[in-house]
Parts: structure tokens; C-alpha cells; sequence
């Protein structure tokens, strides 16, 4: 039950990683499991006896939120407005379920403006998070920082909705 | 310490000393002049000695390289030659016909001999003023046929600096990104856009490169071990030093004539910008201020610091006296001005606006923050200037289009046209400190 219970993990996250790429997309726990069950059988026979994994599917979804929702700034600014403290404290509440995770927060932005002064107010809107997110009691030792600037665009469109979605700061699980 | 200091002082005093000299014998072209009369010039091709192929080969090549290289300056008006009356390939180089030369309008001229002998060539090149019947250059190159560009480079600064009483344009180098390769790679060419040779290869992201005065170090911001890191480069040898403080290492600017530079270092908390020895060791610090303080920018002299700093709110460009601290804000037009870059002669700054339609756009400003004229005007993104070691062009990105791509304009923003023709985007273009050959 043990080894199954490792297989379906090492099975299931994987998974998990190729579907996380697409951002805010919300995939459903089932169908990775159900992509997974396909391809335990034919690795195992006979098939996974049917197991409880409620528990275990709410703690991946809160995981993947967790990844896929950025938190959004105004253009040249790195202040948190009410949506995105409101973001960071749903974050900040999973940190803290999960003391064993560590997190990179990556400072993004838009493609306007020069690169060492994006580069400079990328690592300011991810020092935003990680300052909000020590208040709410979350260790800062267990946050790193990183400014990609204006390299790591998630819209490659030059107009104000390409530019709103680009002026974010990542969250990855470490 | 103060025996290092006497040396830069006698240098730059001699190098003024020989400037005005210069100048003032020769006023064909005043590059303080806005509205400048492009001298014409005939640049014949140059008269082969023994008439052997190599010889005829070199004599066109040699002439057109040395109307490009010219042409580049947007001094001269280099003259057609199907309207030459006098033929200078059968013509005593030493000695034109100068009444033929005035009567199709030019009033100087180029004659060049070109002897050939196996893979040793020896090329004479005179410059005359065809008015006062003069000749004001005269010099014999001898070497490889492969030094051709080089010998034709080298007389193209004599030129400049008889006529314009500044050298160095020719012999200088351009480091920008291209993103050719696949990633955001650090390149140099020459300043005409010619040779671009990749520097880094480590598919990663590099950006913001800055060449040293000697042209043999580059510093720049790569993402090779991870983060945004500081990394020194010697061009020659491939020795690489990494700032490996916490936080980041963005946007170096070096000292002019020495192996120190600045740039902003966060590992603090707080972007602030530091001065560095060539070998990465902190000399000091000298911003501290909270916010972002970036991209530093040294006078020529090295008495003053011209950066962005967001101190006032918004990002605006100011300038710091290197003994005393004190910064000055010099940028009030506008609420987003950065990259400033400071005039080889020391009296202006160049840098980068975003224009109320959503635009950036490159303004030049009195060092002392009068006198603001924009350079480039509705023509996509323009962004990172930067002045070529004369001061007589400015280097920059442009989005004009499409994909970001190098540009050179006059420092009146002038002649405006591409440098590199390269796969990818190009941006970032930093031109070295003069190198006099």
C-alpha cells in the first residue's frame, strides 16, 4: 500500500508540473489522476485498488493555486493594492500549513522602461511580498527573492493588457 | 595614490592641449555646430604602383572602405565619382590637379597609392585642401593586404583629428545584447557595426555591458550562476570575476581611464550603488538613499557622477559630486527619466524619457540641467544612449522596426540609421571610452 501510495505520487506530480506552465488555468485533480491511473496500468498489474484521496487532492489544489496565482502591480510601482494583499494573505495561510516549503518570489515587469530599472523594481515588488508576508508571521528565511526585470515575460504582446499580466511577482515552491 | 592622480591630470591637460592646437589650425568641421554643412569630399580610387591585380583590387576596396568609414561620421559629403574630371589612378598621388577637383565641387580630397608585392601591401594616403592647393596629411602604411581596414581606420582618425580635433571614433568598440543565439548574449563590433564577435556563451540572460576606457574589459549583469549577478570580463584572455554578494549586481559604468567602476549592488536590502575596483572589491559606497539609486555614469574628468535615482519619487536623473556627496537632480520634464550617459567632453548628459504618449525617447541635457533637447521623435521605443568616444554620434536601441535594433544618430539627432544587420533583437549598445591608435 506504502510503495503504491509513492508510485501514484511520483506519477501524479509530474503530471502536476507539466500542467502547472499554463498559468491560472486550473486543472482538476481527477484528470491528473485519471492521466496517471492510465499510465500505472501499464506499468503495475494489477490496477490501484480504489484509495481515499480527498485529502490528498485539496492539499495539490491548494499547492498549485499557491503557484499559478500571481500577485499584480500598477506600472512602476511595487505597492500592494487591496487584491494583492488579499492574494498574499491566502498565501502567507498556506506557508504556514506547509512549514516545510520554501518559497522563490520572482519580481516581473513590463516591457516599458529600461532594463536595469526594471531589473531594480523587479527585486523591489518581490521585497514587497516577502516584507508582507514576514508581517503575516511567515519566516523570511524561508523566502528568497529574484528580479527577472522585463526577461521573463508571461504575454509577449506590447499593449496595456500584455503589460498589466507581465507587472507580477511569481511564486515558486521550493 | 596622488603620483596616479598627477599622471590622469597630465594626461587629459596634454590631451585638451593638443585638441586646441588642432582645432584651431584647421576649422573644417565644427562638430558643435547643429546645423553643420557636410564638407565635400572626393575619395578617388587610389592609383595601383606596379598595376597587379591585388593592386587594382585594393585600390577600389581601400577607396570605397575609406568613403564609408568618413561617410559614417555624417561630415563629410562624400562626392560621386562618376563625375570626377581628373584620373587619379594615372595621376602623381602626390600631386592633384586641384583645379580639377574644385571645379566638381569638392573641397578636399583623398588620393591613395597601393603597392603590392606577395601579401605585403604599402598604402600611401594623402588628405589636400583642393582651394588652398594644400596637403594637410600625408602618411605610408605598410603590412599585411589583410591590415587594409586597419591602415584605412587609422587615417580616418588623423582626419578627424585635424579637422575636428577629436580621434577616436575609429578605433572604438560597440558592446550590445543580441539575442541571435537563442539567449540574451553579450556582443562587441566595431563602431561602424562591423565584426560583432560573441563574448558570452552561456545561454543565460547577460545584460547591461559596459566596456572599459582600455576597451579590454566588459562588465555586465548575467543570470549565469542564477541570479542577476555582476560579472567582469577580460575581452583578451576570457578571465571572469563574479560580484557574488547577496542580492543583485546591475547596471556597471566605469571610470573613464580607470580600472574602477560603479554599480548597484543590493545587498543591503537596498539597491545602492557602489565603487569597484576592475577585480570586483568594494572601494565604497556612494549612494544611501532609500529606494532605487542605478545606473551610474562618470564625468570624463571622474569628479562627478551622473545616476537614476527614484529618491524624489519618481525615477529622474541626478548628478553626484564624488567628493562632497552631494546629488543634484537634473531631470524635471517628464515623470520616468533614465540612462544617463555623460558627453566625452563633459558639458551634457544623455539619457532616456518617457514621453506623456507612452513612449521612451532619447533627450540631451546641460550637465548642469538646462538646455533639454529631444533627439528622437515618433519613431517606436528609443532607449539606451550612448555617446561614441568623440562625442560626435550617439549609439541606441530603437523599436522603429519592429524588433528592438542599434541605431546611430548625430548628437543633434541627425542622420538616424541601423548598425547592425544580425539575426534576433539588439539592444543595450554601450560604446567604449576612447582608444587612441
Amino acid at each position: 500500500m506504502k510503495k503504491l501510495r509513492v508510485l501514484l505520487a511520483m506519477l501524479v506530480v509530474p503530471g502536476l508540473m507539466l500542467t502547472a506552465s499554463c498559468a491560472k488555468k486550473v486543472v482538476k485533480p481527477e484528470a491528473a489522476v485519471s492521466k496517471a491511473d492510465t499510465t500505472a496500468q501499464r506499468v503495475v498489474t494489477p490496477p490501484p485498488a480504489p484509495v481515499d484521496n480527498s485529502a490528498q487532492e485539496a492539499a495539490l489544489a491548494a499547492r498549485q493555486k499557491f503557484q499559478a496565482e500571481d500577485v499584480y502591480f500598477a506600472f512602476d510601482s511595487a505597492v500592494l493594492n487591496a487584491t494583492a494583499q488579499s492574494v498574499l494573505k491566502d498565501k502567507a495561510g498556506w506557508l504556514k500549513a506547509n512549514a516545510a516549503a520554501n518559497v522563490v518570489i520572482e519580481g516581473n515587469c513590463d516591457e516599458r522602461g529600461t532594463v536595469a530599472y526594471n531589473l531594480a523594481l523587479g527585486e523591489r515588488r518581490a521585497a514587497s511580498a516577502k516584507a508582507f508576508l514576514t508581517n503575516m508571521g511567515v519566516a523570511p528565511a524561508r523566502m528568497a527573492t529574484i528580479s527577472y526585470g522585463k526577461e521573463k515575460p508571461v504575454d509577449p504582446g506590447h499593449n496595456e493588457q500584455a503589460w498589466a499580466k507581465n507587472r507580477r511577482d511569481h511564486f515558486v515552491i521550493k | 595614490m596622488p603620483a596616479l592622480l598627477h599622471i590622469s591630470i597630465f594626461f587629459i591637460v596634454s590631451m585638451w592641449y593638443g585638441f586646441a592646437c588642432a582645432a584651431g589650425q584647421y576649422d573644417y568641421v565644427d562638430i558643435n555646430n547643429p546645423s553643420l554643412k557636410k564638407v565635400p569630399i572626393a575619395i578617388p580610387f587610389f592609383k595601383p604602383v606596379t598595376g597587379n591585380a591585388s593592386e587594382s583590387e585594393i585600390s577600389r576596396n581601400g577607396a570605397n572602405m575609406l568613403s564609408d568609414a568618413l561617410a559614417f561620421t555624417s561630415y563629410f559629403n562624400i562626392l560621386d565619382r562618376g563625375a570626377f574630371l581628373a584620373d587619379a589612378q594615372k595621376a602623381d598621388p602626390a600631386s592633384p590637379l586641384f583645379k580639377a577637383w574644385t571645379t566638381v565641387g569638392a573641397e578636399l580630397l583623398v588620393t591613395g597609392a597601393a603597392a603590392v608585392n606577395g601579401n605585403q601591401l604599402e598604402l600611401d594616403l594623402r588628405l589636400f585642401d583642393t582651394f588652398n592647393e594644400r596637403q594637410l596629411l600625408g602618411r605610408k602604411y605598410t603590412g599585411n593586404v589583410s591590415d587594409l581596414r586597419s591602415m584605412i581606420l587609422r587615417f580616418c582618425n588623423e582626419i578627424m583629428g585635424l579637422l575636428t580635433g577629436s580621434t577616436g571614433l575609429f578605433g572604438s568598440k560597440i558592446a550590445f545584447i543580441s539575442s541571435g543565439s537563442g539567449s540574451k548574449e553579450v556582443y562587441i563590433c566595431d563602431f561602424d557595426g562591423h565584426n560583432a564577435v560573441q563574448i558570452t556563451h552561456n545561454r543565460s540572460i547577460n545584460l547591461t555591458p559596459a566596456l572599459s576606457s582600455d576597451g579590454k574589459w566588459v562588465a555586465y549583469t548575467s543570470y549565469a550562476k542564477g541570479k542577476p549577478e555582476l560579472f567582469i570580463e577580460n575581452i583578451v584572455d576570457k578571465r571572469v570575476t563574479v560580484v557574488d554578494k547577496k542580492g543583485m549586481g546591475i547596471s556597471p559604468g566605469w571610470l573613464p581611464g580607470r580600472f574602477e567602476l560603479g554599480a548597484t549592488l543590493t545587498f543591503s536590502g537596498d539597491p545602492e550603488i557602489y565603487l569597484l575596483t576592475g577585480n570586483g572589491k568594494i572601494i565604497n559606497r556612494l549612494t544611501n538613499s532609500p529606494g532605487i539609486d542605478i545606473s551610474p555614469a562618470f564625468s570624463p574628468d571622474g569628479k562627478r557622477m551622473a545616476f537614476v535615482s527614484r529618491r524624489g519619487g519618481t525615477p529622474q536623473v541626478y548628478i553626484q559630486d564624488m567628493n562632497s556627496g552631494s546629488a543634484t537632480r537634473i531631470t524635471f520634464h517628464g515623470n520616468n527619466n533614465t540612462q544617463p550617459e555623460w558627453s566625452p567632453k563633459g558639458d551634457k548628459i544623455v539619457y532616456t524619457t518617457l514621453e506623456k504618449g507612452g513612449f521612451f525617447n532619447i533627450c540631451v541635457i546641460g550637465a548642469d540641467g538646462q538646455g533639454l533637447v529631444q533627439l528622437t521623435h515618433a519613431q517606436g521605443d528609443n532607449e539606451s544612449p550612448t555617446w561614441s568616444p568623440d562625442g560626435s554620434l550617439i549609439a541606441f536601441s530603437s523599436t522603429r522596426e519592429g524588433g528592438s535594433r542599434i541605431y546611430v544618430m548625430t548628437v543633434y539627432g541627425a542622420d538616424q540609421r541601423k548598425l547592425v544587420s544580425m539575426p534576433g533583437t539588439q539592444s543595450e549598445p554601450r560604446w567604449s571610452p576612447g582608444v587612441t591608435n
